[in-house]
């Protein structure tokens, strides 16, 4: 089953986090993030980088549950 | 495309005392592509100093700084520093920096801001009990962000002289030998895994404990890594914070009507505190060069696998193209996205809680003490990797 990744365009401030650790998942598009499809394939690194987001604006679920951050 | 290597000049640029932007560096951002410098150890390097330029070297995963660790790489001193994670790349960066991440994000972190907010009015207190002049430095801009990372991470604030001293010498470019370097370093790690083993033996709700239990119960990282992780966080927790305090107030004194409007209008404080990390050239120079694992174009310049190239933080917060009018304090300046925290996997760890306590810190100096002057001379920190006073006399 794979994954939703959504990166909110609010909170994000572009610390570029997420795009140098994930390039293939995750962009800068401009000042802020995005990723790059709005499924990716289950992978530890995706939820890594929800972690260390220093804004919190990463998400990601599996379809019901959020699975990243992790608590 | 430039690919030749002219005669590289010496850097850092940029001169010790004051914060002043050295006009190297504007020649170097006209330049035709960028240029080649050579610090006092290490081979030449690269100097990235235009805003493009510096975010592709920091956030491209071609750029490694484990790299470093093999080559001669640019610095001030002969030693060579160990940065702990500051020399990892991903996936090793990404195991350390996950578990401390979470303690420092911007919701985590916004808990503390009353603590924060009652530290900054009890400094003032100190400060007004002290009476004119006073120490900005040594009686306000040091203990608030000492206080807050000793409690956050668990170490106790009593022990500030002792590690001042090492953090101090750890940041200093200054001679000392390689043998001196290392004996502190030494120093410093014993005194945390001292630390460690209390906290092992009494654990308690602080950072060291959570990251002891990352290493004991989940094996997430090597007893040395540990110690590493928690001497880094003291000494980059309060020694930027500590620096950026007197610096911001020197910047606003010095163009003084924004001072003013500072202390008349709080609600600008946000939006100033990110300003003033754009405008202020923090470091002495750029340090931890970057090394490309394989070809990269940076604008016009080809870099070559194995070339470092140092990123000018403090001259691309200043890049005309940009910032509109870059050499001028706009305190409500919109999204600016400046790179005074960095940019990509080292962007700042502490950003959020570096961020939140130079808020409170200019908070209850603007509101207590408006009449905030200078009252003697800066004495300025000298040889160090990054500026700003080491003591600051003010009135009110």
């Amino acid at each position: 089953m794979s994954w939703q990744v959504e990166v909110d365009q609010h909170t994000c401030i572009g610390s570029g986090m997420c795009a140098s650790l994930m390039p293939e998942v995750f962009e800068l598009d401009g000042a802020v993030a995005r990723p790059l499809a709005d499924e990716v394939e289950p992978d530890e690194t995706v939820l890594d980088a929800a972690d260390s987001c220093p804004a919190m604006a990463i998400t990601v679920t599996d379809g019901s549950e959020v699975v990243g951050p992790r608590p | 495309m430039t690919t030749t290597h002219t005669e590289p000049l010496a850097y850092p640029f940029n001169e010790e005392e004051g914060l002043a932007l050295n006009e190297a560096y504007a020649a170097a951002r006209e330049a035709e592509g960028m240029i080649r410098v050579r610090m006092r150890h290490g081979e030449p390097a690269w100097l990235a100093t235009r805003y493009a330029d510096a975010r592709l070297v920091l956030g491209d995963r071609r750029f490694s700084r484990a790299m470093s660790l093999e080559k001669d790489e640019p610095r001030m001193s002969e030693f060579r520093r160990n940065g702990g994670i500051l020399t990892m790349d991903p996936p090793d960066h990404t195991r350390l920096r996950t578990l401390v991440a979470k303690a420092f994000t911007m919701r985590r972190v916004e808990l503390l801001r009353p603590r924060v907010a009652e530290l900054a009015d009890e400094f003032i207190g100190d400060l007004k009990r002290h009476g004119q002049p006073a120490d900005l430095v040594d009686l306000y801009a040091l203990p608030i962000p000492v206080a807050v990372i000793c409690e956050l991470l668990g170490v106790p604030v009593a022990d500030r002289p002792k590690f001042r001293a090492w953090s101090d010498a750890s940041l200093s470019t200054s001679g000392l030998t390689a043998q001196e370097s290392e004996r502190n370093r030494e120093e410093l790690r014993e005194y945390m895994a001292g630390l460690i083993a209390e906290h092992r033996a009494e654990p308690r709700d602080d950072l060291m404990t959570a990251l002891i239990e990352a290493r004991d119960v989940r094996d997430r990282l090597t007893e040395l890594e540990l110690v590493d992780l928690c001497v880094g966080i003291l000494v980059a927790g309060h020694e930027t914070t500590a620096s950026q305090i007197p610096n911001f107030v020197y910047a606003l004194l010095d163009q003084h009507e924004q001072w003013e409007r500072l202390c008349a209008d709080p609600s600008l404080i946000p939006a100033a505190v990110e300003e003033l990390l754009r405008f202020v050239p923090l470091g002495a120079g750029a340090g931890f060069a970057r090394y490309a694992t394989e070809d990269v174009q940076v604008g016009d310049v080809l870099v070559r696998a194995g070339e470092p190239v140092l990123v000018a933080v403090g001259a691309a917060n200043r890049d005309r193209l940009q910032f509109g009018e870059p050499d001028r304090i706009v305190l409500d300046r919109e999204d600016s996205h400046h790179l005074g925290f960095g940019h990509g996997v080292h962007h700042c760890l502490g950003a959020p809680l570096a961020r939140l306590e130079l808020q409170e810190a200019l908070k209850a100096l603007t509101r207590e003490l408006p009449g905030l002057h200078l009252a003697g001379d800066i004495v300025w920190k000298t040889q160090m990797l990054v500026r700003g006073p080491r003591a600051m006399p003010i009135g009110w």
